[in-house]
């Protein structure tokens, strides 16, 4: 083997009713063999009901450099959280 | 399992003039225990050490599958070769978990393990012991994946993220390999004169080899306080070995055996155990791979690597194929 098979980034949903959550990632030829792969690598031990497995290469990522223009904005936008609204104590059920 | 840092490479030489401001704001970010993730910015000194680091921890796993996968087939029941099974599986699997982790620094899992068949890379000098009976294989669990714990709970919270989520994986799956090992241990400790003995001979050769596992002392380790400025590491070696002893002098003394250690005694003033001076000839022996277990491991290792070529290539056909078939 000349170079090394594709990264594939592993998804695993716990158990019903949950959402797949990031593990960790596989190298495959293709997807059957990377879900193989991501099997044996990542549940072990009942960690999983369901994979998903997707080529690293087709994942899009924000830039870490840019986490201040992206996130920023959102910290001075209190006003989008319940809490910041004081209620007279007779109000009930809000 | 688990490897110390084996390879000295200075890492201060960094190869370019790196600007001053990214500098401090990345020791700023690492002071105030921020984890550090794969695209940000970061000292090529921090990215080299964790390779280092990183790959040999990987490849100690890897290695550290020849000697127990040797005893599979000699398990004295059923029971124990489906655990001993499970074990050297997990081993794989950390070896994988702490590739992945690697690979996010921009080694590429070729060259990781080209270094590791070459003989260019380090691997926990612990598997270049020979495993002789079934008690060591016991002692191993126990002793060295006890060493292993020791060393990998604070790695749970190392600096770089991918090494961090791995540990943490590690970490819940390596308590079931130093208890099952204790476990056969209890088992022989309980049973005839001749298995009593087995105990107490593996535990002569294997407790001193486990307690040089956490590295030179403190005043010989001249990158431990780099590496735990950048929190890296976040125990020193001696503070580990210390905890490691304390713990497993009792565990000994419960399966009825002797520490192959004339000076250990407990220091009521200290609180911890004294213990005798360790060999270090001996480890620095054993890190360049002098006798001949190291080198039959390596040929094992590179065997099973070049017998499973045709699985690779097999796999490398088939895909081929496929896309064919999808282009036609």
């Amino acid at each position: 083997m000349k170079t090394d098979w594709p990264l594939w980034e592993v998804f695993v949903r716990a158990r019903g009713g949950l959402s797949h959550r990031h593990a960790g990632s596989v190298h495959a030829p293709d997807a059957t063999i990377a879900l193989r792969h991501a099997r044996d690598t990542y549940t072990r031990r009942m960690e999983g009901v369901s994979l998903w497995v997707v080529r690293s290469s087709d994942i899009a990522a924000s830039d870490p450099e840019q986490a201040g223009p992206m996130f920023e904005p959102a910290e001075t936008k209190i006003y989008r959280h319940p809490t910041f609204y004081e209620l007279p104590d007779a109000v009930k059920h809000m | 399992m688990y490897t110390t840092e084996l390879q000295k490479v200075d890492p201060q030489q960094a190869p370019t003039r790196e600007p001053q401001e990214l500098i401090d704001a990345f020791e700023a970010r690492v002071a105030d225990d921020a984890f550090i993730e794969p695209k940000d910015w970061m000292p090529e000194a921090y990215r080299r050490t964790l390779i280092r680091q990183i790959s040999q921890h990987a490849h100690s796993e890897i290695v550290g599958m020849l000697p127990e996968g040797n005893w599979i087939t000699r398990a004295p029941s059923l029971k124990r070769k489906a655990i001993l099974l499970a074990k050297v599986q997990d081993e794989g699997g950390h070896g994988l978990y702490l590739y992945s982790a690697a690979e996010t620094l921009g080694a590429s899992r070729e060259e990781m393990i080209d270094a590791l068949h070459s003989g260019k890379a380090k691997y926990s000098t612990i598997f270049n012991y020979p495993t002789l009976t079934w008690a060591d294989i016991g002692a191993i669990g126990w002793l060295v994946d006890g060493a292993a714990i020791m060393n990998q709970v604070p790695l749970q919270r190392t600096s770089y993220g991918p090494y961090a989520r791995a540990m943490v994986r590690v970490c819940k799956e390596e308590s079931f390999h130093q208890r099952q090992g204790y476990d056969a241990l209890l088992v022989m400790a309980n049973g005839t004169d001749e298995q009593k003995a087995m105990v107490q001979d593996a535990i002569d050769r294997w407790w001193w080899p486990a307690i040089m596992m956490f590295g030179p002392s403190d005043d010989n380790s001249p990158n431990s306080a780099q590496s735990i400025r950048w929190r890296i590491k976040r125990e020193t070696n001696d503070e580990l070995r210390q905890k490691f002893i304390d713990a497993t002098v009792p565990q000994v003394l419960l399966l009825g055996m002797k520490v192959p250690d004339a000076d250990l005694k407990w220091n009521e003033e200290r609180g911890h155990y004294d213990y005798g001076a360790i060999d270090w000839e001996e480890f620095y022996a054993v890190v360049r791979g002098e006798g001949p277990t190291a080198k039959e491991r390596m040929e094992a290792r590179r065997k099973a690597w070049d017998d499973g070529a045709w699985v690779r290539e097999a796999a490398d056909a088939h895909e081929a194929r496929r896309r064919i078939k999808a282009a036609a």
